[in-house]
């Protein structure tokens, strides 16, 4: 029984960090209709950024705030400079600028802070939960962890729906043609977009780093599960991308330990398959037009 | 129209490859390329980038900043030392590919700590029948050790086997019966070690054991589930990160078992560097791993008494001094002056057959920074036969002094070494 | 049936028929490569052989792509497919070309299954679907170890030279050929596939689901089988990578290979087969040019490791940039500026 209930703990935390990378995906996607697949690279670089300011002057808060604001800066410099030209370009063509610059942040970070791993503080205690006696696999840091993905993902969802920001980052990605005309800045909506996922990243990072260490590499398979959690939850919805990284990190916790870890990629794909198969756009489509 | 693009394609790219023509080349002759009057030319793989590379990325640049050291003081016969470090990301594909570069565009003499078992397994037949030496690999898989079979092929490192059932001993005979859990690599790394264990320690004993995948993110599945079995002894065959993320997780749960840590994730100052954070309130990250059991078969590096620690230390600073001096560096230098002691062996009149004939005949004869000897014949090319045990002491590995040795063979006797590790040479350098 | 359709056209010839065009194009391109391998080194045989079997990945992907509008960020695991295939038949004796045809035909049995599944999805969850089938499916060998040698992988020992070629041929030169003849293969295909009623439907189905619906086309049908020629593509590239690599391994096949394919083909041009030769030659050429560029820069091994990543990263992004229709596509932009110049000149 302790064994599920470790399992049952250990997912949610894992949800919680998948979450954070998914809603920067599905901001990404709901502004601009591109996939970033150097969304983790660029985390990445932010989190090193907050290392960087935390080692010199031991603060974690300022470390924290300068992991935010290089997000929003590194996300608006890309989507200015990368982006803005393959815009008007096959999809494809984004996807490909997005894996080259990717494989560009990852071979910097080395360069500039070499590979050997390093710690990053956590918020709050990790020491677990003292339940009965027994320490449970979930600690005040897990809590806070939780708390902030949620928090993100009813803001995000609030943004969209219910703020004119929100609306013209909708229409500038769904028609940027007929937004242009009625009026919205439709380049800067997608900076807008770029920058806000990139914060969302950046917050990602700083919440994942305790755990996975910092190194430029070390996020690779979280972004991987933080996509994966995203298509399940279907891209246009964050809180969908909450649901989904919920049942992933759910699921992969459970098969990890009572099938076996080597089992959980090919879970990972299982779950991802059956449920497109029953919903096409994941849990929380977005309704599409009428089919003939 | 399409045709004509296509040809014109393919012909154009045979026509760039054919163009391309090699890097840096070793020189020599057609029968001992590689080497020159004044220069020896080896080529390693490594896994420079990539997950892999933490950690591991520095063990060749450690190795080159011993040549450095011995080139500055005459090289070996005049001859200087250079090594091409070439990056396969730790991937078999790419291994494959640049060690056929070294060898076929650079002319290296030889391969040398080419690293991991999954990437070097791939090139150990091309390097035999192209009778290349495959000296000193950088793995501890026994699948290195056959002379008759693979003779240019040379392990290094004490085989993962040899280590557990030296851990396994000690278990036995200072833990008593105590329930055992094992957390291991899903390679032969961490089964060969739990192969070991379990040559030694009843199956009973073993209550838990655990494999995980290596780049998974948590280890949560596998320490949740050696606590629940009871176990108050953990076995690690684990490489330094996951050591830490093993310990911090056991640190949530609040469960402290008595480690017990292969060598290869083992080393204070890099596990103690991630566990660092934690223990902001104690007196350094190791705090975390006070008291914990592993083993060695080189001095520790804490041990700055240690002549062979100082001079490599001295080395360090002056050549690879970007690096921090932890186990991987310590490792790369004495792998290194082993293949300088080879050299001397060979002598003047250098051949890969010469080299290899000097490893077979000599090699289980020679002393150096190690605490065990060599198992190096014409038929065994193990290379360390065995290790030390020691205990973690305040952000150091403290060697109990009683090296042992064994082999790999299932039920094989562990015998203490009674030889004690020599001084270094004055010079630094081996001498011939 | 297109091709009898172009044969028994009035005066249509033997020139007008696909089956033999594509049969020229394929033979010429043969010689060619026999002669070029005999000037190539030993290394650059190698090299030779990597850009074939990337060819066949790529030119199936590049169709499924281009030609059926869906996209596959897994075809690294159906190209791991058939490199265990390979691995397997031959560890129980078989001979290398059933094998690798054996490769081809249980890549596209495996891309029946996937390509009903891809039929039903769009863009960006298509993609993440395809992205968990690449990085599951090389996992499944840590579940058996003795039967698909777990993270170390498998070995066979290199295809033998057969003896009527003697000593002319090295090793690797007929490794080379292996390669090269398993690319003419799939380019003789898919080079009829793509010139085929079957390749006009899939345009179809690719540029207006409904319409090509209402035109009476099964559109699932379609896609599906333009997955399942693709995979079977995948399938042989990795039987091919398996008789010149001699091995297969989880490590030998992450996502990042899949990445790569897909890279290599909006990079060469996409839904060209003359892209897909260019996206290999610029997977097996560039990062040989990163690594030399950054080696003769003597760095520290930190900057020199990850140096030649970084040019990569940056070349991809300004070859997207620049080209935006790929190589294949800016040449051809050239090709039109030029003729064009030359008629007004």
């Amino acid at each position: 029984m302790t064994k599920f209930i470790d399992l049952t703990l250990s997912g949610v935390s894992s949800g919680a960090i998948y979450a954070a990378v998914a809603l920067a995906l599905v901001l990404i996607w709901r502004a601009t209709r591109i996939v970033n697949f150097a969304q983790g690279a660029m985390l990445m670089i932010t989190t090193y950024i907050g290392s960087e300011l935390i080692t010199s002057t031991g603060s974690y808060v300022i470390g924290f705030l300068a992991a935010l604001a290089g997000g929003l800066v590194l996300g608006a410099v890309v989507e200015r400079a990368l982006m803005r030209p393959v815009e008007n370009k096959p999809e494809l063509n984004a996807v490909i600028v997005t894996l080259g610059l990717y494989t560009f942040l990852v071979a910097l970070a080395g360069i500039i802070w070499g590979d050997t791993p390093r710690p990053f503080p956590a918020a709050f205690s990790i020491l677990g939960y003292d339940v009965g006696g027994t320490h449970v696999l979930f600690a005040p840091n897990d809590t806070f962890i939780v708390l902030v993905v949620v928090a993100l993902a009813i803001g995000l969802g609030a943004l969209f729906r219910f703020t004119d920001f929100g609306l013209r980052l909708r229409a500038a990605a769904f028609n940027s043609e007929v937004a242009e005309l009625l009026g919205v800045r439709v380049g800067r909506m997608f900076t807008a977009g770029w920058g806000l996922a990139a914060l969302t990243g950046a917050i990602a990072g700083v919440l994942v780093a305790p755990s996975v260490f910092l190194s430029p590499n070390s996020f690779d398979p979280i972004l991987i599960s933080g996509f994966v959690a995203a298509v399940l939850g279907g891209l246009d919805s964050p809180p969908g991308a909450l649901v989904g990284a919920a049942v992933l990190g759910l699921v992969l916790s459970y098969v990890g330990g009572y099938e076996g870890t080597e089992l959980v990629p090919m879970a990972a794909l299982v779950v991802l398959v059956i449920v497109l198969l029953i919903r096409p756009t994941g849990l929380f489509p977005v309704s599409k037009g009428r089919r003939v | 129209m399409k045709r004509t693009y296509v040809m014109a394609a393919l012909a154009a790219a045979a026509a760039l490859i054919a163009g391309c023509g090699s890097s840096s080349s070793g020189g020599g002759s057609a029968d001992t390329p590689g080497v020159t009057a004044t220069s020896i030319t080896f080529g390693t793989h490594q896994p420079l980038t990539g997950p892999a590379a933490p950690g591991y990325s520095e063990i060749a640049p450690a190795s080159q900043a011993y040549f450095d050291y011995v080139n500055a003081h005459g090289g070996v016969f005049g001859r200087k030392i250079r090594l091409i470090i070439k990056d396969d990301g730790y991937n078999p594909t790419n291994t494959v590919n640049v060690v056929h570069q070294l060898v076929l565009q650079n002319n290296v003499f030889g391969i040398f700590e080419g690293l991991g078992t999954p990437t070097h397994t791939k090139v150990v037949g091309f390097l035999n029948s192209s009778k290349v030496p495959d000296l000193f690999v950088s793995s501890g898989c026994p699948c290195w050790d056959n002379g008759s079979t693979q003779p240019e092929t040379f392990g290094w490192l004490p085989n993962y086997t040899i280590e557990g059932k030296i851990l396994g001993q000690y278990i036995k005979q200072h833990l008593g019966d105590q329930k055992v859990g094992v957390i291991y690599q899903d390679d032969d790394f961490g089964q060969g070690g739990l192969a070991g264990l379990k040559d030694e320690l009843p199956a009973s004993q073993i209550v838990s054991a655990q494999p995980y995948q290596s780049g998974t993110s948590t280890l949560a599945p596998q320490v949740t589930a050696v606590k629940a079995s009871g176990a108050k002894v953990l076995v690690e065959f684990t490489v330094p990160i996951y050591t830490a993320i093993a310990r911090l997780t056991a640190f949530t749960l609040d469960y402290s078992p008595q480690l017990v840590v292969s060598s290869v994730g083992s080393d204070p100052i890099t596990v103690g560097k991630l566990l660092s954070v934690i223990s902001k309130g104690k007196a350094s990250g190791t705090a975390l791993l006070e008291g914990a059991i592993t083993d060695g078969y080189l001095p520790s590096v804490g041990d700055t008494s240690n002549p062979w620690i100082a001079l490599f230390k001295k080395i360090h600073d002056q050549y690879d001094a970007s690096a921090p001096f932890d186990g991987n560096v310590e490792y790369g230098m004495a792998s290194a002056y082993t293949l300088v002691q080879a050299l001397q062996a060979a002598g003047k009149n250098l051949t890969r057959q010469g080299i290899v004939d000097a490893i077979d005949n000599d090699g289980g004869m020679w002393t150096g920074p190690g605490l065990v000897p060599y198992r190096y014949t014409k038929t065994e090319h193990g290379g360390y036969a065995g290790v030390e045990m020691g205990v973690i002491h305040g952000g150091v590995i403290v060697l109990d002094g009683k090296p042992l040795t064994t082999d790999p063979t299932a039920g094989s006797a562990i015998t203490p070494y009674t030889g004690t590790q020599p001084a270094p040479p004055a010079s630094g350098v081996p001498s011939s | 049936m297109s091709s009898l359709a172009a044969v028994a056209r009035p005066g249509g010839a033997v020139r007008g028929s696909t089956l033999v065009r594509s049969l020229g194009l394929v033979i010429g391109l043969a010689v060619v490569l026999v002669l070029v391998t005999d000037a190539l080194g030993s290394y650059q045989q190698l090299q030779l052989a990597q850009g074939a079997y990337y060819f066949a990945a790529l030119a199936g992907l590049t169709v499924l792509i281009g030609l059926s509008g869906k996209i596959s960020l897994g075809h690294g695991a159906f190209m791991a497919v058939g490199a265990y295939t390979v691995m397997l038949l031959v560890g129980q004796g078989w001979a290398l070309l059933p094998a690798v045809a054996a490769a081809a035909i249980v890549s596209a049995a495996i891309g029946i299954p996937v390509g009903i599944a891809a039929s039903r999805l769009e863009g960006p969850y298509l993609a993440g679907a395809t992205l968990a089938f690449a990085v599951g499916l090389p996992a499944l060998a840590d579940r058996f170890p003795s039967l698909l040698g777990g993270a170390n992988g498998l070995t066979i020992n290199p295809p033998a030279v057969p003896s009527f070629l003697g000593a002319n041929v090295s090793l690797e030169q007929w490794q080379a050929w292996i390669g090269c003849a398993g690319a003419l293969v799939a380019l003789f295909g898919l080079y009829n596939l793509v010139h085929s009623g079957v390749g006009r439907s899939l345009r179809a189905t690719r540029d207006d689901e409904i319409a090509a619906a209402l035109c009476g086309l099964d559109v699932a049908r379609q896609q599906t089988l333009a997955f399942v020629v693709s995979a079977s593509c995948a399938g042989l590239a990795g039987g091919l990578y398996a008789a010149v690599l001699n091995l297969a391994s989880p490590g030998a096949f992450p996502l990042t290979l899949s990445l790569s394919l897909l890279t290599g083909v909006v990079v060469g041009g996409l839904g060209s087969l003359a892209g897909a030769a260019w996206g290999a030659a610029i997977l097996v050429l560039l990062p040989s040019w990163t690594n030399s560029l950054a080696h003769s820069l003597s760095l520290g091994t930190n900057a020199q490791g990850n140096l030649p990543f970084a040019i990569y990263g940056l070349v991809l992004i300004g070859l997207m940039l620049a080209w935006p229709s790929g190589i294949q596509g800016g040449l051809g932009a050239l090709m039109r500026y030029m003729s064009n110049k030359r008629r007004r000149g």
